[in-house]
């Protein structure tokens, strides 16, 4: 896996094609934003009936990332369900593949705004998790330092030779980090929007998703 | 047998010293029969026509309830023969009620309208869909009559039409033994439009009316040459306002919006005499087409800059000069758009086309030959899209309980659904009912639930507002308001296109209105702009519809290639494409040339197929996929109606292996799975068919951006998990006839065999030269972008003084 591996708070991280974050001396892997039971919510609330496979999808792709990784730990950062009603809905092929995922490791639920409380999956549910010098919490809080967030789902649009591309990113300065969304049904907000702008530092960096992830100063 | 006319209206035709045109007549006549198509020239009293037989049926004033419906694809045409209707029936002292309804008649005469509709009631398809999604349809439409098409020729084969057809599917069950009537306007063949109308297997009769003089045609000749490349026909601009001047009122045609906004700012600034000129388009607000509109109807305006909003039949009076600015690419539209014209039967109508580039002056010769030849284009087959059966079973299910059988039955009275397979219903209706997927994870949630008695009802009633608020086929790409700043309640300027904002920066000047604009940010949903003194907007707008060249024309401008000189086309034009034979060579019909050269930089692969627009642009994305195979980093391409350039970072040795029909078929396979072009058609298709809905119940959409994701994930989502899923079924098949016109390809490699011509140049060639001019550009999402991506972060990272 063609990971990046990138300083923080006097740490190496390594940021995943997936949007992922890696953090190998601890054994540690982080998600943000999963999402999951998100076409069920809609559904349930007289929406759309969208292909209900997005829960499955993300699964698969977290699965692919611990399978790479080995981690001992990991820290979904908060919205890992659409609501707590999709959380405690969950069909039982979505069930039996989280279960399988938190077998043998240690694994944490933050607290988001779409799930505040928690689900019966087990696990840890906390509102923010301390390791090491960095704090893991769904949204980001002024005068923070290393803190590693969600919430946002940051992507970033670049120009090459005239033509604009747009993907998702994690964004990096010396106080915090923001990790893109990891569900399949999530959107992006382009972080030269004010909300993002205005909470990263003037050297920030961002580090655009692909096969190759790819360090740049975040566009603004 | 000549049926008589109530006395009201024969002393109505006497007292104006009129009579009655023989085709009106023969309506009149067969007025029994359960569908008629009358074919009629613009300005050979259609519209009357249609309506003689009710205002006879209705002129002792006995009938109450609902007798005729009109339908027309405009809303302004519905308001306009209000207009038309209204006073002759006064005039005449018929006891009859005319009343129109569209998107914009307020909500309380909608429902007064529904309770007590008038004789004569006045919609559009999408006004019609919604009023038959009512539960008391049956009532409104119980003694329905007859039902008139207008300009049936502008909504045959396509959604709308599609739509239209099924909601009369409807009302014929609601209204046994209602007539049909379709009223069009010249086409190459009738029958299948009668084939669309009529309630299948109903027959339809065919009338056709004298086609009238040929019309007063030529190429406008001009100063200055026409440009090597551009859209515009800016150049032309000092002509232009000499035929104004001449003339009493001209009509001034573009193809697309953005060319139309372009030319009226210009001839703005050239107008030194003040001429009265107005614009008039689908993006600008109602408010301001609604002014431009009573000024025309006073004659007030000495030219109006217009687009296809103006095709259909809104009677604008005294027009006595069509300018057609671009290529018309379509002969049909051509000819109907010179019928604006002197809109009087019998006279002939006068136009001049303006050619925007050199090329255009070769298609423009090659149209004007074909409409001297009566030669329009010809239609093709057409069979009923599932994504508008789709929306049809919802519309149908808002009304009330159904049998699956009875609809079914229903819906293949429908000319384009007469050979639906029962099967196929069967997945639209369980796409309906539970989303239609292989893991059934909606059971609690479906939409429609079948009862014990076997009818299908709507789960939840309230579901109902939801389909009824996202009834209709036209999608656009997401549009936005734009209004000045700090203008709050004012006007609207219009609309741009969602994407079109999205790429905006502070600053950025751009035309909307005629005017240009300075962007100054974004407000809830609303672009916020403001006035500027720049002469030149930074970025244009493209939008409006393509129109791919028809392949007569296609055909008419290869002939021409193969003359020896060009002694009908212009100087600069025939020196042009001289200069193209002698560095490289011309394309030729059953020949494929393609063109390699590099420039700025870039490696480029020019193929002139002249396949059209949309399937030229297929062909480009097959191309490139397999250059990317290849290793030729191919990083985008642009096309045109008669070719495709390609631009990337490796020269293209051999392209024979490119266009063999094998390779492009089996990339087409591939390619089908994962593409832009599929993936938008796939969101109109989901669009129409209910699997995500445009509009929500409570107004304003999201503004939190990152609440809403692309449709492009669900696209792929279907394909890796559900790929047999009937939404695919629909893409597929709409793919291979809309944007995706393999079909077109296929006609190409057919035509061309094994003879393919590579020249290798040095630079441009005469005829690649405007390409490079040509919008819509489509980046190929390759390696070449990571290449440029990493190359870009490490010039990125060292200006900053950052090390990667």
């Amino acid at each position: 896996m063609n990971a990046l591996p990138f300083p923080f708070r006097g740490e190496t991280l390594h940021a995943l094609p997936s949007g992922g974050l890696h953090w190998p001396a601890r054994r540690l892997l982080c998600v943000a934003d999963l999402h999951l039971g998100k076409s069920d919510r809609m559904a349930r609330r007289g929406g759309p009936m969208l292909p209900p496979y997005e829960s499955l999808d993300t699964l698969d792709r977290l699965a692919d990332d611990i399978a790479a990784t080995g981690p001992s730990e990991v820290v979904c950062l908060g919205d890992s369900f659409d609501d707590l009603a999709a959380g405690r809905d969950l069909a039982g092929p979505v069930r039996a593949r989280i279960a399988a995922l938190m077998a043998g490791r240690r694994w944490i639920w933050v607290l988001g705004n779409h799930d505040p409380g928690p689900v019966d999956l087990g696990g840890t549910h906390l509102a923010e998790y301390r390791a090491g010098p960095l704090v893991f919490r769904h949204i980001a809080e002024p005068g923070a330092a290393g803190e590693v967030s969600g919430h946002y789902h940051p992507k970033a649009r670049v120009t090459l030779r005239g033509r604009s591309l747009s993907r998702r990113c994690l964004l990096v300065d010396s106080a915090r980090l923001i990790l893109p969304a990891y569900g399949t049904y999530t959107g992006g907000l382009s972080c030269d929007r004010p909300e993002l702008a205005t909470l990263m530092e003037a050297g920030a960096e961002a580090i655009l998703l692909g096969p190759q992830p790819v360090r740049l100063p975040m566009p603004r | 047998m000549t049926r008589p006319l109530p006395p009201a209206i024969t002393g109505w035709f006497t007292a104006r010293g009129w009579s009655i045109h023989p085709h009106q007549q023969a309506m009149l006549d067969r007025a029994a029969a359960p569908c008629q198509l009358l074919i009629a020239p613009t300005g050979g009293g259609k519209t009357m026509a249609g309506f003689l037989p009710t205002l006879a049926e209705l002129a002792d004033g006995s009938r109450a309830g609902l007798h005729t419906l009109y339908v027309s694809p405009l809303k302004a045409l519905a308001a306009d023969i209000k207009r038309n209707l209204t006073g002759p029936i006064t005039d005449m002292g018929l006891p009859i009620r005319v009343e129109d309804r569209t998107g914009d008649t307020s909500s309380h005469t909608k429902r007064r309208q529904r309770a007590d509709p008038p004789h004569i009631l006045l919609t559009t398809p999408e006004s019609l869909a919604l009023l038959v999604s009512y539960e008391d349809a049956h009532r409104t439409f119980a003694g329905l009559q007859r039902i008139i098409v207008d300009e049936i020729h502008a909504l045959a084969e396509s959604k709308r039409g599609d739509q239209l057809m099924l909601a009369l599917s409807r009302l014929s069950a609601l209204a046994p033994g209602l007539r049909r009537v379709g009223l069009s306007a010249t086409v190459e063949d009738p029958a299948a439009i009668a084939r669309l109308l009529a309630r299948h297997p109903d027959p339809c009769e065919i009338l056709q009316a004298d086609p009238g003089p040929d019309p007063d045609i030529a190429m406008l000749t001009t100063e200055a040459p026409p440009p090597w490349s551009g859209g515009g026909g800016k150049y032309a601009i000092p002509a232009v306002l000499e035929q104004v001047k001449r003339h009493r009122t001209t009509l001034i045609f573009h193809n697309t919006r953005a060319q139309a906004e372009l030319f009226f700012h210009h001839l703005w600034l050239a107008n030194d005499a003040q001429l009265p000129i107005g614009i008039h388009h689908g993006a600008l607000a109602r408010e301001q087409r609604e002014k431009v509109e009573q000024a025309m109807v006073d004659g007030r305006l000495r030219a109006i800059v217009c687009t296809g909003s103006l095709d259909l039949g809104i009677d604008w009076g005294d027009v006595d000069l069509v300018i057609q600015v671009g290529a018309p690419k379509n002969v049909k539209r051509l000819v109907q758009r010179i019928g604006r014209a002197n809109h009087r039967y019998n006279a002939p109508s006068k136009a001049l086309i303006v050619p925007a580039n050199r090329f255009e002056v070769i298609e423009c010769t090659a149209a004007l030959d074909a409409v001297r030849a009566h030669a329009l284009d010809g239609d093709t087959d057409h069979t009923g899209p599932l994504d508008v059966l789709c929306q049809h079973i919802l519309i149908r299910a808002c009304a009330g309980p159904f049998h699956a059988d009875d609809l079914f039955a229903e819906i293949r009275t429908a000319g384009a659904y007469a050979d639906l397979p029962r099967a196929t219903f069967d997945r639209c209706l369980d796409f309906a009912a539970t989303g239609g997927y292989a893991l059934r994870a909606y059971d609690q949630w479906q939409r429609l639930i079948q009862r014990p008695d076997g009818q299908w009802q709507l789960r939840d009633p309230r579901r109902a507002l939801r389909i009824r608020m996202n009834i209709g086929t036209i999608v656009d790409a997401d549009k936005m308001q734009v209004r000045y700043q700090r203008s709050r309640g004012g006007a609207p300027l219009g609309e741009v296109e969602e994407y079109f904002a999205s790429m905006l920066r502070k600053g950025d000047t751009f035309l909307i209105g005629g005017q240009i604009v300075r962007y100054e940010g974004m407000r809830e949903m609303v672009v916020e702009v403001s006035r500027t003194p720049y002469l030149k907007p930074k970025i244009a707008t493209f939008m409006g519809t393509k129109f791919a060249t028809s392949t007569q024309l296609s055909d008419r401008i290869l002939q021409m290639f193969r003359q020896d000189d060009w002694p009908e086309l212009p100087g600069h034009t025939r020196d042009w494409l001289r200069l193209q034979r002698e560095v490289s060579r011309l394309p030729e019909r059953d020949r494929l040339l393609i063109e390699s050269f590099p420039h700025d930089g870039r490696e480029h692969v020019v193929a002139y197929g002249f396949a059209g627009k949309n399937a030229q642009q297929t062909l480009g994305l097959l191309i490139t996929k397999r250059m990317e195979e290849m290793g030729l980093n191919p990083m985008g391409f642009v096309s045109t109606d008669y070719a495709t350039l390609i631009w990337g970072l490796d020269p293209l040795d051999d392209p024979r292996p490119l266009f063999t029909r094998d390779n492009l078929v089996e990339t087409m396979e591939a390619w089908l799975a994962d593409n832009a072009v599929m993936k938008r058609t796939f969101k109109g298709s989901a669009i129409i068919a209910g699997l995500i809905d445009r509009n929500q119940p409570g107004g304003q959409r999201k503004t939190g951006r990152q609440a809403t994701f692309s449709t492009d994930i669900l696209y792929d989502t279907l394909r890796k998990y559900d790929p047999d899923h009937v939404m695919l079924e629909i893409t597929r098949a709409e793919a291979m006839r809309g944007l995706v016109d393999f079909g077109r390809i296929e006609e190409m490699l057919a035509r061309i065999g094994d003879r393919i011509d590579h020249a290798r140049l040095t630079r441009v060639s005469p005829l690649a030269a405007p390409l490079f001019l040509e919008p819509g550009r489509i980046p190929i999402a390759g390696m070449a972008d990571q290449r440029l991506l990493e190359e870009e972060a490490q010039r990125l990272m060292t200006a900053a003084g950052l090390a990667a």
